[in-house]
């Protein structure tokens, strides 16, 4: 006896739940299976030491769609929003920015940064509009097609002569080019070059990264929260919202094969051999894993199989956590500013040097950091008076040369602990308990191939009308009833809920067609 | 770093010495790397050895994969268009293979060799394309092409020259059969394939035992006539049998650069080997597609009026009054065992639907000054050249 729904998900991860949500709601009868024993992939909250919480992999909010808080009415609760962003300075002179105020800057690089933010937040909202739409396939006469590329050109356009002339320059450089044609300040260009290498196999000398700059301000410019409860409380309520609307949501039940009959997809089938079936199987999984390993190469074409052989996806970022049994001390910074997104990123030269050892599977000696105290605002998550630091440390690459063992685990983690100390000389003395996730840990823990913590990297030619690859960029992959809509379709990772949103439209929408 | 100094332009096959020693005319040229003979004494007597006695051609320096592995079938199956799940050990298989978009990446033979292990032939080079296709399978793919040396032994008198020579089993050997014979202590395939629509062998062996082999096959051909050949020749036997040929009647689509320039199976007159039944291949979802809406471009096998051949002639749907032509001519040649003026050649659908009268434009020159005719032509179903013998099984002797 096997279950028959309309609708199968792959995988609860917050694109997975925002995407069988939104069919429920439109009458479907959809069965969401996770292989994890809880909802919410990458974004859950969860203990990693006793009386200890952490986001275990995103931590800050600052992507999430408005356009799917609407639709499914989802008002998340934040701990902390608007935080600032504080680049640490080993003397104590920090630099902070938030929207277009920047503060420890002399007078030209403060107009600067003003202008500068201004500009990014134009072409990012550009950009954002596009994160809500399904990409446009290029070279064909469907008319949907054509008017979303037309759009878009004309959209360019309507920037004006002068916009649209720096938007096409800017769009495939670099963001160290950029910035040291526009700043002084070390630490200001240190924690913007972070900004826009945060997640990704790149420097900020890599082509590119202002693309990658202004995907992370398309959400909201920018602005960062941290959701009550951790990461995994956003996750929770969409788990609820899609309950509500009708969905079956299943923990623990790990798929082993998406079932392919007669040249389509008819259902899948768990680890542990058991049959759901339905003839439209929507993939929360990264692409890799969805092709590769559960629908297998032999059901898919050569050319197709080859792109998504090839999608670059090895993860370069890791998590670090600790238990503290106090606030450790940091000069110049008031007790509030705990509540701050911390930047440990001294200068732009510092950022790239930190990326070379990774070229060659290599650790960074000299990591650069990204912290956060989310039980300053969030006594959830730690015992009375005791807190919790959620960091994202690069490079860690996924593929270490000799591997990820133990020892290198823990030589990565004590780097790190040692940056740390430099700017909080007490934190080692404060540390409880810790845990680190490399890629490895990552890919193992949350089903991600590669640990990229954006399903594949974010750049030109994997972004918009090539996301996944060319020819499967509407979520709909070349096997009839199978479906994307995780991070490794358009528009890509961060915990927006676009591309689950995008996914369930663009199946609404064939139906209708159908 | 040091640069070696290179000795060959072009690499030898194994059976040089032998061709050498025949050759009288010295044209040579370049096919894969090899040196090859385009003719030896004459191309036209070389044709009718093919015809009326037994030729020998090297076909060495075609391209040859080995491909083993637990999943070489799946694999296979995947990569063509015919279903090769029916083809069992000890056969050979025609095939065709397409990217995504189903336009022909190449065709070739498949020989399924022993249980789960095959051979694929082709004239262009396609390792990338075949590792590409392997990802995801669990198969290993070997360029061997330099490891056997082949030959093929076309011609009515074929069987009798190899059954003397001491090969046995041939007899019962039918067309696309393969099989494995002791020689001199070695390993000898022989298939019954070939690239000219008659009666006619290919052996394949190591490049050690190629001359020894060369060496008793022509003494036993000696009583009925054994003859080496070049390209020339075969190339003619090739138009006749209406084989399809590459870089002629199609181009392989990673080498084309504009649009349409390319091909399908369908429009190649090879839909009698693309399975739909198979629920995949490379190529299915877009060849189901284009049979549902129509293909562009159909091959078609023309018997022209006249007897001046319509080398790279333009082809048009009415004598007079033409607005613009509906294809080309890719093949053309006077057929002498036909004696019919024959050419292959690829016209715009709907036209060239057999038993259609198409026209033929066709400049030829005298005494240095051109001339130009529009010669009507028919288009036919079957090759110009079928003979019985070429399927006969046991093969009759001569």
């Amino acid at each position: 006896m096997t279950d028959s729904y309309d609708v199968i998900v792959v995988g609860a991860g917050h694109n997975g739940l925002v995407c069988s949500a939104l069919l429920a709601k439109a009458g479907k009868k959809v069965l969401v299976l996770e292989a994890n024993d809880r909802v919410g992939g990458a974004a859950v909250t969860r203990e990693f030491a006793d009386g200890y919480s952490v986001s275990a992999c995103a931590h800050l909010l600052y992507q999430l769609q408005p356009s799917v808080c609407k639709d499914l009415g989802l008002k998340p609760k934040l701990a902390t929003k608007d935080m600032q962003t504080i680049a640490l300075s080993d003397n104590g002179k920090h630099v902070r920015y938030s929207g277009v105020d920047v503060n420890g800057v002399n007078d030209s690089d403060t107009q600067n940064y003003r202008a500068f933010h201004k500009r990014m937040a134009r072409y990012a909202d550009l950009l954002n509009t596009y994160l809500n739409k399904t990409p446009p396939r290029l070279g064909t006469t469907d008319f949907k097609d054509l008017s979303t590329l037309a759009r878009l050109g004309l959209d360019i356009r309507r920037l004006g002569k002068e916009d649209m002339r720096e938007f096409l320059r800017l769009i495939g450089m670099n963001i160290h080019d950029e910035l040291n044609e526009r700043f002084e300040n070390p630490l200001l260009k240190g924690a913007l070059s972070f900004d826009a290498v945060l997640g990704t196999h790149l420097g900020p000398r890599s082509p590119g990264t202002i693309m990658t700059y202004l995907y992370r301000l398309a959400g909201d410019h920018g602005r960062l929260a941290i959701p009550q409860g951790g990461m995994g409380s956003i996750s929770d309520s969409l788990a609820t919202l899609a309950r509500d609307a009708g969905v079956t949501i299943r923990t623990g039940i790990p798929v082993g094969r998406i079932v392919v009959e007669n040249g389509r997809v008819g259902g899948v089938e768990t680890t542990a051999g058991e049959h759901f079936e339905s003839l439209t199987v929507v993939s929360n999984a990264d692409p890799k894993r969805t092709i590769m390993d559960l629908v297998g190469a032999r059901h898919v074409e050569t050319g197709f199989t080859r792109r998504i052989d090839h999608i670059r996806m090895r993860g370069n970022a890791a998590k670090l956590h600790l238990a503290l049994d106090g606030l450790p001390q940091i000069d110049g910074l008031t007790e509030e500013d705990f509540a701050e997104r911390l930047v440990i990123a001294p200068d732009e030269h510092y950022v790239e040097r930190a990326f070379n050892p990774a070229k060659y599977g290599e650790c960074s000696p000299q990591p650069i950091i990204e912290l956060t105290f989310p039980s300053f605002r969030d006594e959830s998550l730690a015992p009375t008076g005791q807190h919790v630091l959620s960091a994202v440390l690069q490079y860690a690459p996924y593929q270490l040369a000799g591997g990820w063992k133990d020892e290198a685990k823990d030589a990565f983690r004590d780097t790190a602990i040692n940056v740390i100390a430099r700017y909080m000389p007490d934190i080692a003395s404060r540390v409880v308990a810790s845990e680190l996730l490399t890629p490895a840990d990552i890919e193992r823990e949350f089903h991600i191939t590669g640990g990229h913590w954006h399903h594949g990297e974010l750049s030109l030619d994997q972004f918009l009308f090539v996301r996944p690859v060319c020819g499967a960029a509407q979520y709909r992959m070349p096997l009839d009833g199978l479906y994307l809509c995780g991070a490794g379709a358009h528009p890509g990772g961060g915990v927006s809920g676009a591309a689950g949103r995008n996914a369930a439209r663009t199946i609404l929408r064939r139906e209708r067609a159908a | 770093m040091t640069i070696r100094e290179v000795h060959q332009g072009r690499l030898r096959t194994p059976f040089y010495s032998r061709l050498a020693a025949l050759d009288t005319v010295n044209t040579w040229h370049e096919w894969k790397g090899y040196t090859s003979a385009e003719e030896l004494y004459c191309a036209e007597t070389e044709y009718f050895a093919i015809r009326n006695a037994t030729a020998v051609f090297d076909l060495t320096p075609m391209t040859k994969y080995r491909i083993t592995g637990p999943d070489a079938l799946p694999y296979i199956d995947r990569l063509v268009t015919r279903d090769m799940t029916k083809v069992k050990p000890g056969r050979v298989a025609y095939a065709v293979w397409c990217d995504d978009q189903g336009q022909v990446i190449d065709d070739g033979t498949i020989f399924h060799l022993r249980d789960g292990e095959y051979r694929l032939c082709s004239q262009e080079r396609h390792f990338a394309w075949l590792n590409a296709a392997a990802i995801g399978f669990d198969v290993t793919i070997t360029e061997e092409t330099a490891d056997i040396a082949a030959l093929a032994v076309q011609g009515p008198t074929s069987f009798s020259i190899l059954s003397r020579m001491g090969l046995g089993g041939l007899a019962e050997l039918k067309l696309f059969d393969l099989t494995h014979v002791d020689f001199e202590g070695v390993e000898l395939m022989v298939s019954r394939t070939g690239f000219t629509g008659d009666l006619g062998y290919e052996l394949w062996i190591a490049p050690e035992k190629a001359e020894v082999l060369w060496d008793k096959l022509f003494a036993a051909g000696k009583v009925t006539g054994i003859r080496a050949i070049g390209t020339h020749a075969l190339e003619v036997a090739r138009i006749e049998a209406g084989l399809i040929a590459v870089y002629e009647e199609f181009l392989p689509v990673d080498e084309t650069v504009r649009t349409g320039r390319s091909r399908s199976p369908l429009e190649l007159g090879l839909g009698w080997l693309v399975d739909f039944k198979k629920v995949n291949f490379n190529g299915r979802r877009a060849l189901a597609d284009e049979k549902r809406r129509g293909s562009t471009w159909r091959l078609v096998k023309l018997d022209i009026e006249g007897n001046k051949a319509a080398h790279h002639s333009y082809i048009y749907a009415k004598e007079k009054g033409n607005k613009k032509e509906i294809g080309f001519i890719t093949s053309a040649v006077w057929s002498p065992v036909c004696k019919q003026n024959i050419a292959l050649g690829t016209v715009k659908t709907p036209h060239g639907k057999v038993g259609d009268n198409v026209w033929v434009e066709i400049y030829y020159q005298r005494e240095m000054h051109w001339s130009r005719v529009m010669a009507k032509a028919t288009v036919v179903d079957k090759p110009f050249w079928f003979p019985p013998r070429r399927s006969a099984t046991p093969p009759g002797p001569y």
